[in-house]
């Protein structure tokens, strides 16, 4: 399931909704991410989330189909959230269900690593000079890398 | 003949451009995405600022990330915006 939402989400009654029901399910595996604070002299006190509404819905759910044609899911959901957000706040969370922890664990760093360079966001920070974009990682890339192929 | 595409900017694009959509008619000379953008260039000093350095410009056609060789046609969504930084 694809969810693109402003509202925060509560991460244990996600976990709890997505297994349940279903006994074949052996092990659910979830990342969170969250608005980090970089320290540093810039200091940011506040990201905006940008996306593309209607391409991130598609991609998200195109990267979810191919988790589950790579692993044996019994269920997967991604949420990602937009708009302004503080340090601290939970940006995105990726979970995935299996019988076994195998394939819960992997699918799980699949959708959060092809998420970040395929998901149609764009973060600006704001600092005190103003409004600031993010630039994107290589380190990123070379991470969605690794499953392709 | 001419038709018209959609245009979308997002993140820092659409602060340079200005706008976050617009719809305009396709030059007849302008038969894939390298040659929108070429076209989008020249048409002032503002675009071509803009999409002055394309190693961090991303297109997508329809919704679908494509390359520079990617045909444009009347009708088409085409968004352009910088590399993404979601997650």
């Amino acid at each position: 399931m694809i969810r693109v939402q402003r509202e925060d989400f509560d991460t244990g009654k996600e976990l709890e909704r997505l297994s349940a029901g279903d006994h074949t399910i052996g092990g659910v595996a979830s990342f969170v991410g969250l608005v980090r604070d970089m320290g540093g002299s810039h200091g940011v006190s506040a990201l905006t989330l940008e996306h593309y509404p209607g391409m991130t819905e598609k991609k998200l759910a195109e990267i979810e189909a191919e988790a589950n044609r790579r692993w044996p899911l019994a269920a997967s959901l991604i949420i990602h959230r937009y708009g302004r957000l503080e340090p601290g706040d939970r940006i995105v969370l990726v979970a995935t269900a299996s019988p076994h922890r195998e394939a819960a664990l992997a699918a799980c760093h699949f959708l959060i690593d092809w998420l970040k360079t395929d998901a149609p966001f764009w973060k600006s920070e704001a600092t005190p000079e103003g409004e600031r974009w993010v630039e994107a990682r290589a380190e990123d890339d070379k991470a969605t890398h690794r499953w392709r192929g | 003949m001419s038709g018209r595409v959609k245009l979308l900017y997002f993140a820092w694009l659409r602060a340079r451009i200005g706008q976050v959509e617009e719809e305009v008619p396709l030059p007849a000379q302008v038969r894939d995405v390298a040659g929108l953008l070429d076209w989008l260039r020249g048409r002032n000093p503002r675009y071509a600022e803009a999409f002055r350095d394309l190693s961090v410009i991303r297109v997508a056609v329809n919704q679908d990330y494509v390359g520079p060789e990617h045909p444009v046609r009347a009708g088409d969504e085409i968004a352009i915006f910088p590399p993404v930084t979601g997650g």
